[in-house]
């Protein structure tokens, strides 16, 4: 089941036949996949921050933007650049360094973790071994950082929202480690790439929901307490603590939280489309299309299909979830720092400890349904 | 070149990450204006004076649940490279996997009721 193209192969074969040694090739390709990460993960964020206003709005029988380009579209581009040219204002009370530190340690584990993220066969920045661990462990810095900003503010709102950010995302962290561990145990790997792969085979009906029900509500559920969504945005309570950890920030610091928050709700996304819906598979089996159009599966059009509807359908789901995540976070009141707490603790982790032995014991009785 | 490989792509996405605010903060420093102090300097506190600092010393409600957190962070860690290697390891690996979660269990058990797991 090797299709897809190999874009780093024929890139550095061309660049081989400019002339160049194959180690040159390598390092002028080594940014290329990277950059244009980022640029899909910002561009992502202008989509979503777009698509929250919108959908607010209409939530709220308004209009929302209209104004900055058709329908609005230019307005989270028109946001950016106000806050880039915003005064910074570092409170005279405050600990400078860490107060700068704090959203810095915010952003960058969250672009980071775009490093496993799939959207094809090959296109990914790097297969590395351990794949999710890798993020679950990028994911545990983040708090940190809240911690710092909130602590470094001396502003009691502050300090109150970066210990609840804190307590929130470590008390759902091991729910969420758990869930992913079901499907690691499906898979016998730790590699998005295999992840994915494992539920190939049968299109929609072979994908991890089925295998995983109980694994995909914690996992969103999690991942949505992760990112301090409604009804999880305990840390950010506008009516008890202003703003939270975010209380002091303004200008391009407070941009930068609202920039990781925004990338880390489109990665929990992805996530979940990688983890239980798929990644890029079709939800009708790639073999079945070829056998209805007659073509053998490694045609030229079967291949080029492939890998253009890989991409199409991981931001397609992904893009579905994040409009699960904003429709929830207008719709839902926000829950008591003591439910939260009871939530994550007295429910999710049973919870995910059962799903995780029954998983093991079943794949031990069915080993054909459950990865061998 | 690298002992890892593929992870030379972390270390290089690692740069252009940490980039990505340095450059942005910079910019904001040459662009944004600045100089002006007084008022604005003050501590957020809904429009009154602040009373006091942030930085005192009060019961942190939290602390039981990092604890509580420590042991199940470790637990997972423990657990990945058994689920890894399940397949090849069969029905004893499932049987001691048991065993340990059993214990943990038991450990959240009394944590609970020891009421390490209350908010109040």
């Amino acid at each position: 089941m090797e299709y897809g193209l190999d874009l780093e192969y024929s890139f550095n074969e061309f660049l081989k036949g400019l002339g160049l040694s194959s180690e040159i090739a390598h390092i002028i390709w080594l940014p290329l996949p990277m950059l244009l990460v980022l640029v899909a993960a910002v561009v992502g964020v202008l989509v979503t921050v777009w698509l929250e206003r919108k959908i607010s709005a209409a939530a709220q029988q308004r209009i929302g933007p209209e104004y900055a380009g058709a329908l609005g579209v230019l307005q989270p581009i028109a946001d950016g650049l106000k806050l880039l040219v915003k005064e910074d204002i570092i409170p005279a009370k405050a600990d400078g360094i860490l107060f700068t530190a704090g959203p810095i340690l915010v952003l960058v584990p969250v672009i980071l973790s775009w490093l496993i993220v799939p959207f094809g066969q090959n296109l990914l920045i790097s297969n590395v071994g351990i794949g999710i661990f890798l993020w679950i462990a990028l994911s545990s810095i983040q708090p940190i950082g809240l911690l710092m900003s909130g602590y470094a503010s001396n502003n009691k709102y502050s300090l109150l929202g970066g210990l609840r950010a804190a307590a929130q995302s470590i008390s759902y962290e091991i729910p969420l480690a758990l869930s992913v561990l079901a499907i690691v145990l499906m898979t016998n790997s730790l590699s998005t790439i295999d992840i994915v792969n494992q539920q190939s085979g049968a299109g929609i009906l072979s994908w991890n929901i089925w295998r995983q029900p109980v694994g995909f509500i914690v996992f969103w559920i999690c991942a949505l307490a992760e990112c301090e969504r409604l009804p999880f945005d305990l840390p950010e309570a506008e009516e008890e603590l202003v703003a939270g950890y975010q209380t002091e920030y303004a200008g391009m610091k407070f941009a930068l939280f609202y920039l990781g928050s925004y990338i880390n709700l489109i990665l929990s996304a992805l996530l979940v489309s990688i983890l239980y819906l798929g990644g890029w598979g079709f939800p009708i089996p790639v073999e079945l299309i070829a056998k209805f159009l007659n073509l053998p599966i490694n045609a030229p059009f079967i291949q080029v299909f492939t890998a253009s509807i890989g991409i199409v359908m991981t931001v397609l789901k992904a893009y579905l979830l994040v409009f699960i995540a904003i429709l929830l976070r207008w719709t839902t009141p926000r829950v008591r720092i003591d439910q939260l707490l009871d939530l994550g603790w007295k429910f999710l982790l049973p919870i995910s400890l059962a799903n995780l032995l029954i998983t093991a014991g079943l794949k031990l009785a069915f080993p054909q349904f459950f990865g061998g | 070149m690298f002992l890892l490989t593929g992870y030379e792509y972390f270390l290089g996405f690692l740069l252009i990450a940490a980039a990505v605010p340095v450059l942005a903060l910079v910019t904001n420093l040459i662009v944004a204006p600045k100089g002006r102090t007084g008022e604005r300097k003050l501590t957020y506190e809904s429009g009154m004076e602040p009373i006091g600092g942030a930085w005192i010393q009060f019961n942190i409600r939290y602390y039981m649940f990092a604890l509580v957190f420590v042991i199940f962070d470790v637990e997972t860690v423990f657990l990945y490279p058994w689920a890894v290697a399940f397949n090849r390891l069969g029905l004893l690996a499932f049987i001691e996997a048991l065993i340990f979660i059993a214990i943990l269990v038991i450990a959240l058990a009394y944590a609970w009721r020891k009421g390490a797991l209350e908010w109040s």
